[in-house]
């Protein structure tokens, strides 16, 4: 009851505002019945009173509007021309319409007049299209408002004429029927209603628009500056008048601001209001029984956060309606109401607004969203299996992905949530899906209250101060030096890195970032702030941490739009400027993350290297080397063997292991070239590896433990064998590089090494995930190539006119463009133009259904199949080699 | 009220508000001028072009500085020398241009008008309207749009 009743007051003040500027509008259309833009105006005007009355139900309304807006339309075709007698029946329609206005505001409903004799003559002249006789007899009270009720013939129905007099009732009668019988007389002009005696939603009401809101805000912001350096004065000040006028200052300036950040906000029904009918609407249209309820619809947010979140909220609705409430069979057979329920409910927390949208339909299953990424080639069915039941949930928020069998025209495309992901993110929110099989789902959603206001850090570099949002913020920590904390700061090359709890923190020195002076030794500690960019934890290191502030955000001036390492500047407590850092720009400047890294690619990224995710590693000792590991789900199985089961067969270990050899590759010895003490116990420890029909035994020293854990691979290593290392239950530990291995202890395993011929070609690696491109590299480096990596297609193009490359290799979905659009632009480029490509899918089936249009890669290889993609790699680069000494320096001089 | 100033009295005369930088005479147009201050504390933007000298807190709105001896290529301000700010209406907020010297706003004649000769460098050419010779010394007008062009 309460929304219709705020739909109603919402039209109310529409339709006046509107209905004012028509008088007007009539006025001057009667001087210049041609100008069709006035004609369109007016149609508009009464068009949008009569399709919002008879949704409204207002019935009266709609059949006058109707008429007059027949009229207008034949106006503005060109069919009748505007008379006097035609503005005059016009205008009175517009009183009978503000009229029946005032009747709504006051009773809630029409009323009962039906002014059938309007309807009636208005329908005559729509009728008739030669003239305008019907309404001759009235010209002569043309143009007088007063005179308007006169020009009634005596009611034909004089009880309804009494009732429809309820336009004096005053404000607080507001309930229908209270109709004490009219106190005006009849006829008396609407205009002549004194004011004073309404306080009607029309006059409470004024429009005003946001930028003077903002203006507002501004001048009300430099208000309290002032007061704040009034109340520092006063500190100094005896004159006890003016110590208390300052604090009345004080009182009221707070109050100010406190209101005028009020006028900016609105209460989230204004667009929970649309959704009982979007409910309804979807319930019939399925044949599902729905209820929603609504808590919290008062929780006010700021105007342009309302607008930004309509359409995610409207889509997670309906989805919810569509795909999580299930028919009533379906319900009644797993014993719930048949009516599905929808709950929305809203609540302030923490400075921030909590929305959450809950279904008791089926939820979502995270089985079926895994099988469908991996038919859609999002991911392969290794990765596919190595999700939590969590993060395969987040899958919801992939382009590309719907779990609804049928596409509905509401949802089930596989578009929209990652949309909506988007959207939040885009206004410093953030969105995150549970859900119980069988028992329903909860989006819950985060939002600031304003985008205005932002909590923030307020931090110092190099003598200046700098704000960072605290959406960004992880956590502070800071570094006792003289003890052991500048040590804990190390070093991977020039990189610094700090052990947080175990992981590997990549550190970016904010005054190198920037550009400014400052020693990296700065005395007694160091400030590390933790900061979250797309997925990517990093530490920024700065001076000093001051405080945490209420800031509010300004924009940059255009001049200085080119600098994504700021997010805006804000105005501090003293007057003094301040940038506010754009996190995800300072990752970028830092290294972080790729220029263009994408939300997709980056959580596909995490997933790969496992930053996220935990993984079962086996751990274990050879040789001179204390903790290698490797990933426990390409070992095969565990074996014993006793040292005398061990044969030669030519220089190779060998065992027989059922009923088969089973090649041994002594690790120890062979990192470390020396012996292992492996020989001198009475059995040895196999790590039994297989793939295909072939299997190989990894001898160590020592079976060490199985960890399960979330580990990213952190720096390669150049040692052969060895893949890189990363940090395992709080110690640094080295994966082994199992293909090399395996090719090392087998010269046949994956059909022997690349030939000579493209020995030493320069290959040009382009791909998002740093651990796959980091695999690749491997790969061609011991098939004797030089690679050179690139991210995402802009670091490929500028390798390109920097290098030599002799074969370009890129997997088609790249980060921000796709390999296919890198194609197109290096196809482009004289001379290097010409380089041979080889294109690397995920998916068999995207390599099927590669697109037709732009130009092909010269080879497609699946992204994992090392052998294949080498085999194609070897052919392109020897082509390339054997025509080499004609083309002399491609690409070399640019 | 722009409406009381009258630049194109019968068209034959123009109004500039007049500025020195490094013993040049310059002068923008006065509609383009919302005011003139002293010195400000500025906040640096770093990484930013070498000719935006900082931020500006005007009443609450934040203006970028420009600092016109950098833009035309001059050598810097003697130490201790303090600029002003010369602060312009932009379509995207203020701007200020930082200048030695804050002079008149002047009436000149068009008929004093010439375009800039083609002997001065291309750099601070493209920047001048032209020059109105005055009685005693040359007024460079600066076209605002070209020097905000960075």
């Amino acid at each position: 009851m309460d929304e219709t009743q705020e739909i109603i007051e919402e039209f109310l003040i529409e339709s006046n505002e509107n209905l004012t500027q028509l008088d007007q509008d009539f006025i001057k259309l009667e001087q210049q019945p041609d100008d069709n833009a006035l004609l369109s105006s007016v149609f508009r005007t009464i068009h949008t009173i009569k399709g919002t009355g008879g949704v409204l139900g207002f019935g009266i309304l709609e059949a006058i509007t109707h008429r007059a807006e027949s009229i207008l339309s034949q106006l503005r075709e060109g069919e009748r021309r505007l008379t006097p007698a035609l503005t005059t029946l016009l205008l009175e329609t517009v009183d009978i319409v503000k009229k029946i206005l005032r009747e709504i505001e006051a009773s809630g409903n029409e009323g009962s007049e039906r002014y059938l004799d309007l309807v009636e003559r208005l329908q005559a002249v729509c009728d008739d299209k030669s003239g305008a006789e019907a309404v001759a007899p009235e010209q002569a009270s043309a143009g007088n408002p007063g005179g308007l009720e006169r020009s009634y013939p005596p009611a034909s129905e004089p009880v309804e004429e009494v009732a429809a007099e309820g336009d004096e009732h005053p404000h607080f009668a507001r309930q229908p029927d209270s109709a004490s019988p009219a106190e005006g007389e009849q006829g008396e002009p609407p205009a002549a209603v004194p004011a004073a005696t309404r306080s009607s939603v029309t006059d409470a009401n004024i429009r005003v628009s946001v930028d003077l809101l903002d203006k507002l805000m501004n001048l009300v912001g430099e208000l309290v500056l002032t007061r704040n350096q009034i109340l520092q004065y006063t500190d100094t000040q005896e004159d006890a008048a003016f110590t208390a006028t300052s604090q009345r200052l004080n009182l009221i300036t707070t109050e100010l601001q406190a209101n005028v950040m009020k006028t900016r906000m609105q209460p989230i029904r204004v667009v929970w209001n649309q959704f009982p009918r979007v409910v309804r609407d979807l319930g019939q249209a399925f044949g599902k029984q729905l209820e929603l309820q609504m808590d919290g619809a008062n929780t006010e947010l700021d105007k342009t956060i309302i607008e930004a979140i309509k359409d995610p909220l409207t889509h997670i609705v309906r989805n919810s309606c569509d795909h999580g409430i299930e028919m009533p069979e379906v319900r009644a057979a797993a014993g719930k109401p048949s009516k599905g329920t929808v709950l929305l409910r809203a609540f302030h927390e923490g400075g921030q607004v909590n929305i959450e949208i809950s279904d008791d339909g089926a939820g979502i299953n995270p089985d079926k969203l895994k099988q469908k990424a991996v038919q859609n080639g999002i991911l392969t069915l290794d990765q596919a299996e190595r999700l939590s039941q969590r993060e395969a949930l987040d899958l919801t928020f992939l382009p590309g992905l719907s779990t609804a069998k049928q596409v509905t025209n509401v949802s089930g495309r596989g578009v929209g949530m990652d949309v909506v992901k988007t959207n939040i993110e885009k206004i410093g929110g953030s969105i995150d899906l549970q859900s119980r099989l069988g028992h329903g789902t909860t989006l819950k959603i985060k939002i600031p209250l304003t985008l205005a206001i932002i909590p923030a850090l307020v931090i110092e570099c190099a003598g200046e101060r700098f704000a960072i949002p605290q959406v960004n913020l992880v956590e502070l920590v800071r570094l006792e030096t003289g003890q052991e904390g500048q040590q804990q700061i190390e070093l991977i090359g020039d990189t610094p890195v700090y052990r947080l709890r175990g992981k590997l923190l990549p550190l970016v020195y904010l005054s190198d970032v920037l550009g400014l002076d400052g020693s990296h030794e700065t005395g007694e500690s160091v400030n590390i702030i933790v900061l979250q960019a797309d997925q990517k934890t990093f530490g920024l290191v700065v001076d000093a941490v001051h405080d945490t502030a209420e800031i509010v955000v300004k924009p940059l001036s255009k001049l200085l739009k080119g600098l994504n390492c700021y997010a805006g500047a804000t105005i501090m407590g003293d007057g003094h400027v301040a940038l506010i850092l754009d996190v995800m720009g300072l990752a970028q400047l830092g290294g972080v993350v790729g220029e263009s890294a994408s939300h997709v690619q980056s959580a596909a990224d995490s997933r790969d290297a496992g930053a996220a995710e935990k993984q079962a590693v086996l751990l274990f000792r050879a040789g001179a080397k204390d903790r290698l590991a490797v990933p426990l789900a390409l070992v095969d199985r565990l074996e014993e063997f006793g040292v005398e089961a061990i044969e030669l067969s030519g220089e190779r270990q060998v065992v027989q292991y059922r009923e088969r050899i089973l090649p041994l590759m002594p690790l120890g010895s062979y990192l470390s070239g020396t012996e292992g003490d492996a020989a001198s116990d009475e059995k040895v420890q196999v790590i039994v590896f297989s793939e295909g029909t072939k299997r190989i035994g990894i001898v160590v020293d020592e079976i060490l433990d199985i960890v399960d854990e979330a580990i990213t691979i952190r720096s390669r290593s150049s040692q052969p064998g060895i893949l890189g290392s990363a940090v395992v239950g709080g110690q640094v530990t080295d994966f082994i590089d199992l293909h090399y291995l395996i090719e090392e202890a087998s010269g046949d395993w994956f059909g022997g090494k690349s030939g000579a011929a493209a020995e030493g070609a320069h290959i040009l690696v382009t791909e998002g995930s740093r651990f796959t491109r980091g695999l690749m590299r491997t790969h061609l480096e011991m098939a004797g190539y030089r690679v050179h990596e690139a991210a995402n297609s802009e670091e490929a193009m500028e390798c390109l006119r920097s290098e030599t490359v002799d074969v370009l290799v890129s997997s088609l979905d790249l980060p921000g463009e796709s390999g296919g659009q890198l194609l197109t632009r290096v196809r482009g480029l004289p001379d290097v133009g010409k380089v041979p490509a080889l294109g690397l899918s995920l998916s068999a089936e995207e390599l099927s259904r590669r697109p037709e249009t732009g130009p092909a890669f010269d080879e497609y290889q699946l992204k994992f199949d090392r052998a294949a993609m080498l085999h194609s790699i070897e052919k392109l680069a020897s082509a390339v080699l054997e025509r080499k000494p004609e083309t002399v320096g491609t690409g070399a001089d640019v | 009220m722009p409406e009381h100033v009258e630049t194109d009295k019968h068209n034959t005369t123009r109004q500039y508000a007049t500025f020195s930088v490094d013993g040049l005479f310059f002068g923008v147009e006065v509609l383009k001028v919302q005011e003139v201050l002293r010195f400000q504390a500025m906040t640096p933007v770093p990484r930013a072009a070498r000719v935006i000298e900082g931020l500006i807190n005007l009443r609450g709105a934040i203006v970028t500085a420009f600092d016109m001896r950098h833009r035309l290529g001059l050598d810097d301000r003697a130490d201790g020398q303090m600029p002003m700010n010369m602060v312009l209406r932009h379509d995207d907020g203020a701007v200020s241009l930082l200048v030695d010297e804050i002079g008149d706003v002047i009436e000149v004649s068009k008929d004093d008008f010439e375009p800039p000769p083609e002997t001065i460098p291309e750099t601070a050419r493209e920047m001048l309207e032209g020059v109105y010779k005055l009685p005693n010394r040359l007024l460079l007008v600066l076209s605002t749009e070209k020097v905000l062009q960075t």
